[in-house]
């Protein structure tokens, strides 16, 4: 299959090492990747924080950026959601019935990672080996709006070395919310500390998760306790290899930009 | 029509200076003080995880309960598009019944009937059954303005009343007390208490019933809410676990019940569904002890004069909002509140609103306009999970977006200069909607390395807006290239 990468924005500026972890692991399980380069941003952050008569212009971009594409695969349950329940919307109620329509037919080819390993290539098993102590995070939109349910422990469970620890109150958001962690900065810290002290209990050496977004705000935690546990995107781990891992390089991801 | 007025214009919002829709500091601000109160966070903490897990077993163990919850979205759906029709039968049907039925168009006039009503029947004393409406307007400070002593019998709101503290959860006002602040405030309030009091639940109980028991038998009126209205029958129903609801809807000589509009439903039927999904949401029963139903006066049994106030304060602009209304659908049952991870950190009283947590932070703003609790819809991480127990499927989440779009469009049109914010978002989607111009932003964003000069993050102590991040958060590092520009290079044909 000809898979176009979404890398969304904040992969793409601040951590592009998730996309090409990304783009590494598609091709190694066939399959040919392409990388739009008109591509930006979804429109998410400003649809949810009001600002959604901006966020057109931005929709249409990305429908431009992807036309034409077989499907689509970005490591983000967020903005996937925001493309399968905002896009059309946002479209439609500035009046642009075109853009929707074309929007919608898109978000119908647009996939998150882990549901396009498991649902559409029907992969689990996707041939990669972590040697570390992981813990999983089900970010709040894969889990209530995309409804990627056990697909990326089933992808997780089955790499090779990785011991797999549960992470209790597991599906609390980590207070991250897009706009939230600065607008409302202390509730935010405090769902935060909360979902680090739940990690911390684990003992696990990485918390991984599907959305760069929420491990910025928990690393970024995590890393000013100075705790030893680091966060590592979904995609990095499945990317990881024997051949990509040496003994030493303890819990960094195996592809790095 | 002012440029901040949401909705059609001249339907009037709940008006300022009377009731409980606004708070004094902006949510964040009140938050903040709010975090920083251990006893609150492991109160509250411990009261949302309890009945949490209760309502997650009882829902858990019906089959049938996504059907349910589609059946009481349908249902209310319907009743909203046909408002006006099932009000007026209600009306009907209540007269028919004896009872008389008074309209009020906001807080204002539902306090000057209610007080006219008790007034006329000559007493001084009221007491009260817990209602949403009633603290909404703020009916007590009304009755009590106008000389009147008011008494809540709810026991947490007895506590709430007692300890002169305000409500902070719709079902279980007073949440953010333990037990042992509870002994206290009956141990200092209630006259003639037991001195050894311990906090033993019984015993508390005890108290405020022995308290309560001699109100009930002396009183010759109760203001009462209303869970649901039955237009074909013209019966107001309430919904308790405590039995004082039940004496009050049965001892006095005059019963005053306060509804707001949108709890009207068409046929006694809809109770099918509402007095399943309701307990096992609220207090996670299967069915809860208490479900009291009348319809006018029935001569020799129970209350020979009955008043039903139906208030509006801003209801009908929250039904003209095309988005916006199916918060009307609320059944109050308070299980959004307690899965939210936002309440459950910053409390009711953050939200200075009668109604907090996720339906509050959309209630409230539609109920005042949005320029009045401009805070509200902000106060949400929109992890979605008050939609998921929802038992009529609130898309609350939507709701939020949906007002935040509305707040910020009523503030460009108010302001002859745009805010900071809008032009960096403004800005921010021209180089987003434009890949040449986006990849110059991105290089911008790579400025940032001149700052951390080498570390793999940037430093804490940055400018506003960022240091909201930074102050209890690292910032990696922007790398050198973004992955779209190293792919494309690399992959050159
Ligand atoms: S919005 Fe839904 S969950 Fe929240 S109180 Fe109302 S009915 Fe209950």
């Amino acid at each position: 299959m000809k898979v176009a990468l979404f890398a969304t924005c904040l992969v793409d500026t601040m951590t592009p090492s998730v996309a090409h972890a990304t783009a590494a692991l598609l091709q190694r399980l066939g399959q040919e990747v392409v990388v739009p380069p008109a591509q930006a941003c979804c429109g998410q952050m400003h649809v949810n924080t009001g600002y959604r008569r901006e966020a057109v212009s931005i929709v249409a971009n990305h429908v431009r950026a992807f036309e034409g594409a077989e499907v689509i695969v970005a490591p983000s349950g967020s903005c996937v959601a925001s493309i399968h329940h905002q896009q059309a919307a946002v479209a439609r109620r500035a009046g642009d019935e075109a853009l929707a329509q074309a929007a919608e037919e898109l978000a119908g080819r647009t996939h998150e990672l882990s549901q396009f390993l498991v649902d559409v290539l029907g992969v689990t098993d996707v041939g990669a080996y972590y040697p570390h102590r992981v813990t999983y995070h089900p970010t709040c939109h894969s889990l209530r709006l995309l409804r990627v349910g056990d697909a990326p422990l089933q992808l997780l469970r089955a790499v090779r070395g990785l011991e797999l620890v549960e992470l209790p109150g597991a599906e609390q958001c980590c207070g991250f919310g897009g706009t939230f962690a600065v607008k409302n900065a202390d509730t935010s810290t405090a769902m935060l500390t909360d979902k680090m002290a739940n990690v911390l209990g684990t003992h696990a050496e990485v918390c991984t998760a599907g959305d760069a977004s929420c491990l910025m705000h928990i690393g970024g935690g995590l890393s000013r306790l100075r705790a030893g546990t680091r966060t590592v995107h979904l995609a990095e781990i499945l990317a990881s290899t024997e051949e990509a891992v040496t003994p030493d390089q303890k819990a960094i991801p195996a592809v790095t930009a | 029509m002012t440029a901040v007025d949401l909705g059609m214009p001249g339907l009037p919002h709940a008006p300022r200076g009377v009731g409980h829709l606004r708070g004094a500091e902006s949510f964040p601000d009140a938050a903040r003080g709010a975090l920083r109160n251990g006893q609150l966070r492991a109160n509250l903490g411990h009261a949302t995880s309890t009945i949490r897990g209760k309502r997650a077993n009882v829902v858990g163990e019906l089959p049938d309960w996504e059907q349910l919850r589609a059946a009481g979205k349908a249902l209310k759906t319907a009743t909203m598009a046909r408002l006006d029709e099932h009000l007026e039968e209600l009306e009907r049907q209540v007269t028919a019944r004896g009872g008389v039925v008074h309209w009020a168009r906001d807080a204002n006039e539902a306090n000057e009937i209610v007080t006219r009503l008790v007034q006329a029947t000559g007493t001084s004393e009221v007491v009260k059954v817990k209602s949403m409406a009633t603290q909404e307007i703020g009916l007590n400070e009304a009755l009590e303005a106008a000389g009147l002593d008011v008494f809540e019998t709810d026991l947490a709101e007895l506590i709430v009343q007692l300890g002169e503290d305000s409500p902070s959860h719709i079902l279980v006002p007073a949440i953010h007390k333990n037990r042992a602040e509870i002994r206290e405030i009956f141990a200092r309030t209630i006259p003639g208490v037991d001195p050894g009091l311990t906090d033993d639940p019984r015993q508390l109980a005890m108290a405020a019933r022995a308290h309560l028991r001699e109100r009930f038998l002396r009183a010759r009126v109760a203001v009462s809410g209303a869970n649901f209205g039955v237009a074909e029958t013209g019966t107001l129903t309430v919904v308790e676990s405590e039995g004082n609801g039940r004496m009050c809807l049965t001892l006095p000589e005059t019963l005053i019940t306060v509804m707001g509009i949108e709890k009207v439903v068409p046929t006694w039927r809809d109770l099918e569904v509402f007095l399943q999904l309701l307990p096992r949401s609220s207090t996670g029963e299967r069915m809860n002890p208490y479900t009291s139903a009348w319809a006018g006066v029935t001569p020799g049994d129970g209350p020979q004069e009955f008043h039903l106030v139906l208030l509006d304060n801003g209801r009908t602009a929250v039904l003209a909002d095309e988005v916006g209304r199916e918060a009307l659908h609320c059944i109050r049952c308070s299980a959004c509140l307690n899965v939210c991870p936002v309440y459950e950190r910053a409390g009711g009283h953050s939200y200075g609103s009668v109604y907090p947590g996720p339906i509050g932070a959309v209630l409230s703003p539609m109920l005042t306009g949005v320029e009045d609790n401009a805070s509200l819809p902000y106060a949400s991480s929109l992890c979605g999970a008050c939609y998921d127990v929802c038992p009529v499927a609130i898309d609350i989440p939507s709701i939020l977006v949906h007002l935040r779009g509305e707040h910020v469009e009523a503030v460009a049109r108010d302001r002859d200069r745009p805010t900071a914010e809008a032009v960096a978002f403004r800005g921010l989607a021209k180089a987003m909607s434009h890949p040449r111009l986006w990849h110059l932003a991105q290089r911008a964003a790579r400025l940032g390395r001149l700052v951390s000069r080498g570390r793999p993050t940037l430093p804490n102590a940055l400018p506003p807006p960022i240091s909201g991040w930074t102050r209890s958060r690292d910032l990696p590092t922007p790398p050198t290239k973004t992955f779209v520009q190293q792919w494309t290079e690399e992959h050159r044909s």
